[in-house]
Order: structure tokens, then C-alpha cells, then sequence
């Protein structure tokens, strides 16, 4: 096919494209403009029935809890995948010289002041991680930012240079067993509502009776928990990982 | 009642903040994110450079997450601000620096 013929194909290609997408946008509702009465008629039940002001949370984890499993494996799934590829290629190359050569010399000088910086934000990233993650029923966020944001606190302390240090904190089989746990934790809490007689992910903890407080809404802050652990053994995981060539020839060299 | 009319009903009883900020401001304030995430896109895409498009990425996702806000989204602020300006950012540069170890 010449070049004229495939240009000829994508142009058409793209009009047939740009008109279905143009087409769908004239059927959406206005730009602010809610139509279903579902988000109304949860804003009105949800703290009334969950006692947890954070209102996306008691939909994420308690009135599509459900979906939320099923994401929650995806990301499960697709953390073991990387791992799984990874690990065999890592344990290719250390066989050959290539591991070695990989790092230049003076390829991973990190100055003081990213040092620095990045040890100093080590502290409160473990702090609002923490934090986000556990209160999840008072506010916006929830076990995924929070997990991702504790994963961080990791990533700092190799920034910082303090790469054993990083994988003292972080040994592959703990950071393997976490992200199990987390995950199976969440199946769990749902399974545990089945085997007390009640379908499958029911909040089946005390709800307490003040809506925003942090011992209030049961399962969700539960949920919530085990999610973040989750995802920051995840994200740990695969940035892990992705490092570990580096940190294999820094540990030969010293 | 048909669905349409308890929707309605429902939001005119919706919870008013005291803090609420003035309507054409909060249009102004949409508008002018709008137009800098079409910008920051556009910007995104222009750089050429895999490990400065990262960069620039991280600085889209900041963005966008400050569109978030203004839409009333505080949790898909967080969930971008994290996972858009700080994760993807980061797997793609430690990717490329494992693909340039392998390339020399």
C-alpha cells in the first residue's frame, strides 16, 4: 500500500470517527447538568444510612463495594503481572554481564538538596498517607490516594540515595505478603458478612452513632484500610522492581 | 411524582456550605482551568522529549486536578493528584531509565 493510499484510508478513517464522536456529543446532557436522580436521591440517605460523611467513600466501599473488589483485583492482578515479567528478566541478565555495564559511573550522583528535600518530605507522606487512607469515612479521600501517597514515602528514601535503606524497609516477600493481605483482606470483610448470614460485603460492623466520627461507618473504614495497604504494597511493588537492576549492581560495587 | 420531579425536589433541599463561593466566580474560575488543561494537553503532546514529556505530564495531571476541584470533586482531585501528577510521572521516567541502561 503507498503512502498516498494509507493516508487516503486514515482520513477516512478519522471523518467516520470524528463523526460518530460529534454525533454522541450532541446527545449529552449539558455541562453541569446531572440528569439521573440516583446521586441526588444518595446524597439525601447516604450519612443517614452508613453514618460516614465521607459520601464517596460510602459509595465506593459500601453501595458499589462490590465494584470495587473487582478493581481492586485489576490492580492486584496487574501489580503480580509486572512483578512476574520483571523478576524474569532481572533474573536473565544477572546471569550475564549486561547488569553491570547498565549503570555508568557517575549515573546516579544525587545532590544534597534533592537529599534533603526528598528526606524531608519522608515524614509527612507516611503521615498523610496514614492519614487518608484511615478517614475515608470523614472526608474525600480513601485507601487508593492514600496507599499511593504512602508508596511515596518509600520512593523518597531511595531519592534521598538511601537505596539499602530502601529495600531494608521495603524486603520483597513482606512487601508481597502486604499487598496480599490487602487484597484478600477486602475479599475477606465480604465474605465474613456471607458467613454471618447477610449477602455478601453487608456492613455488618457497628456504625456508630455519630455521622464524621472516625470509629463511625464499620466496614467502609475497614475496606479502606485494607485497600491502602494494598496499593501501597503494589505501587511499592512495581517501582521495586523497576529499581531493583540498579540496587543489584550498587550492592556488587560496595 | 415521575423520577424528574423527585430529582428536583431532592436538589433544592441539597445542603448549602457556608463557605460557598460566588457562582460567576466559580464559572470564571472553570473556565479559565478549562482552557489551561487544553493548553497543558496540547503542551503535553508537543514535547518531544520522553523524559521531559514525563515532566510535563506531572505537571498536566496538577492541572487537571485543580479542574477537579473547581468541578466539586475533591476525591478525584486526590485520586488524580496522586496517581496522575506523582505515579504515572514516576513509572514512566524509571521506566526510560531502565530502557536507556539497556540501549548503552
Amino acid at each position: 500500500m503507498t503512502l498516498a493510499q494509507r493516508r487516503w484510508l486514515f482520513l477516512a478513517g478519522m471523518a467516520i470517527l470524528a463523526g460518530f464522536y460529534l454525533w454522541g456529543l450532541t446527545a449529552l446532557p449539558g455541562f453541569g447538568h446531572y440528569p439521573g436522580p440516583y446521586g441526588f436521591v444518595i446524597n439525601r440517605v447516604a450519612v443517614a444510612q452508613t453514618k460516614a460523611t465521607g459520601v464517596v467513600s460510602a459509595v465506593n466501599f459500601e453501595y458499589r463495594g462490590f465494584d470495587t473488589v473487582g478493581e481492586e483485583f485489576i490492580l492486584f492482578i496487574a501489580a503480580t503481572g509486572v512483578a512476574t515479567v520483571l523478576r524474569q528478566l532481572r533474573n536473565e541478565r544477572t546471569g550475564g554481564q549486561t547488569g553491570d555495564e547498565a549503570l555508568g559511573p557517575g549515573s546516579s550522583e544525587t545532590t544534597d538538596a534533592v537529599r534533603l528535600a526528598s528526606l524531608v518530605f519522608v515524614g509527612p507522606a507516611v503521615l498523610f498517607g496514614w492519614y487518608l487512607g484511615s478517614h475515608a469515612q470523614t472526608s474525600p479521600s480513601g485507601g487508593f490516594q492514600g496507599g499511593v501517597v504512602l508508596a511515596t514515602a518509600f520512593v523518597l528514601i531511595y531519592l534521598a540515595g538511601a537505596v539499602l535503606a530502601f529495600r531494608r524497609i521495603s524486603p520483597v516477600n513482606l512487601v508481597d505478603a502486604v499487598g496480599a493481605v490487602g487484597a484478600g483482606g477486602f475479599a475477606a470483610v465480604g465474605i465474613t458478612a456471607v458467613a454471618l448470614g447477610l449477602p455478601y460485603l453487608t456492613n455488618f460492623l457497628g456504625l456508630g452513632s455519630v455521622p464524621g466520627a472516625v470509629s463511625s461507618s464499620g466496614t467502609i473504614a475497614l475496606i479502606s484500610f485494607f485497600v491502602g495497604i494494598e496499593v501501597a504494597a503494589a505501587f511499592v511493588l512495581i517501582v521495586g522492581e523497576l529499581l531493583e537492576q540498579t540496587l543489584l549492581v550498587q550492592r556488587r560495587a560496595r | 411524582m415521575t423520577a424528574g420531579q423527585v430529582a428536583i425536589a431532592l436538589h433544592l433541599l441539597a445542603v448549602r456550605t457556608p463557605f460557598s463561593v460566588p457562582a460567576p466566580l466559580m464559572n470564571a474560575l472553570q473556565v479559565v482551568l478549562l482552557v489551561l488543561v487544553a493548553a497543558g494537553a496540547t503542551g503535553v503532546v508537543l514535547v518531544r522529549e520522553p523524559a521531559r514529556q514525563a515532566i510535563a505530564l506531572s505537571a498536566y495531571g496538577l492541572l487537571l486536578a485543580l479542574m477537579f476541584l473547581a468541578l466539586q470533586a475533591p476525591d478525584v482531585t486526590l485520586s488524580e493528584l496522586t496517581v496522575g501528577a506523582v505515579a504515572l510521572p514516576l513509572l514512566l521516567m524509571l521506566t526510560l531509565a531502565k530502557v536507556r541502561k539497556r540501549e548503552k
